[in-house]
């Protein structure tokens, strides 16, 4: 309908990535037009797991951070998600943590090993705040 | 537009607001146990705290429509409209054909072309083969 969002548009070279490596998720790639230093993979998920790390993150940081973190071109790795997930816990906000994970699930696109290899990351964190997948609570179907 | 406002959108997953705004106390004590550890909601606890704060879920979202259903009907119909214009228009407006596209005219015209050798190498005499009197 209205939706024009292009995912995963550098598909080549994120598949590349993604057999080399063997079962990881795509890579962030930030570039500055500028020509500036280049932000490296690594850099950017600490930034935005320190994002979501903050103690008293209020509810509109989550919310913004969370939509801007799916403007991006690329899956955000575990280690943000679970950030993001344990702010959800501490603002008691379960709707939100199971949208985040809708929310990656769409972001894959047609890659569909991208969103069990997240979940199998994130068992652990999800089994222990009590979040229930969307698979689980049969919302995944419409 | 000044208030924050709902929307479902893919590339938007926590809009400016919930969904309901307005609780109930069914609700409220919902969203008090929400509180608590997540372990200890059920499973439609937990579908009821998504409902409360969004309305479609993703695949929701990106349900197929009927839309193109109707596009294409509308198509058809507006071609068939045109259509019948167009029909109504070359037997009421069109003035007669001129008299140069008649059978005769045009047999005459084509021998005519002929005889003046209109270009013979590569086009119109070209093809005609005038030992034979015919076409090649």
């Amino acid at each position: 309908m209205f939706r024009a969002a292009v995912r995963l548009s550098v598909s080549g070279a994120r598949s590349l990535t993604w057999t080399r490596l063997g079962c990881t998720a795509p890579l962030a790639q930030r570039c500055y037009s500028h020509g500036g230093k280049q932000e490296t993979d690594d850099e950017f998920d600490a930034r935005w797991v320190n994002y979501f790390n903050k103690a008293d993150i209020d509810a509109w940081e989550l919310r913004k951070g969370m939509n801007t973190l799916i403007g991006y071109d690329l899956v955000p790795e575990p280690k943000i998600l679970d950030a993001a997930l344990r702010a959800c816990r501490r603002l008691d906000d379960l709707a939100s943590a199971i949208r985040i994970l809708e929310a990656v699930k769409d972001k894959s696109g047609p890659h569909k090993d991208i969103y069990p290899y997240l979940i199998q990351e994130l068992r652990p964190t999800v089994d222990e705040l009590g979040i229930s997948t969307p698979e689980e609570l049969g919302m995944d179907k419409l | 537009m000044s208030q924050p406002m709902y929307l479902d959108r893919l590339d938007t997953p926590l809009p400016d607001r919930p969904w309901k705004d307005v609780l109930d106390s069914t609700d409220k004590s919902l969203k008090q146990k929400e509180k608590g550890p997540w372990t200890a909601l059920s499973k439609e606890e937990k579908i009821a705290l998504y409902r409360l704060k969004f309305n479609h879920t993703y695949p929701e979202m990106k349900r197929p429509s009927h839309e193109w259903k109707t596009v294409i009907g509308g198509m058809f119909i507006v071609f068939g409209i045109t259509g019948l214009v167009v029909f109504w228009q070359c037997h009421y407006v069109y003035p007669p054909q001129p008299h140069t596209f008649g059978e005769e005219w045009q047999a005459k015209q084509i021998q005519r072309m002929l005889d003046m050798r209109i270009n013979p190498i590569t086009g119109f005499s070209a093809q005609w083969d005038y030992k034979n009197k015919q076409w090649k």
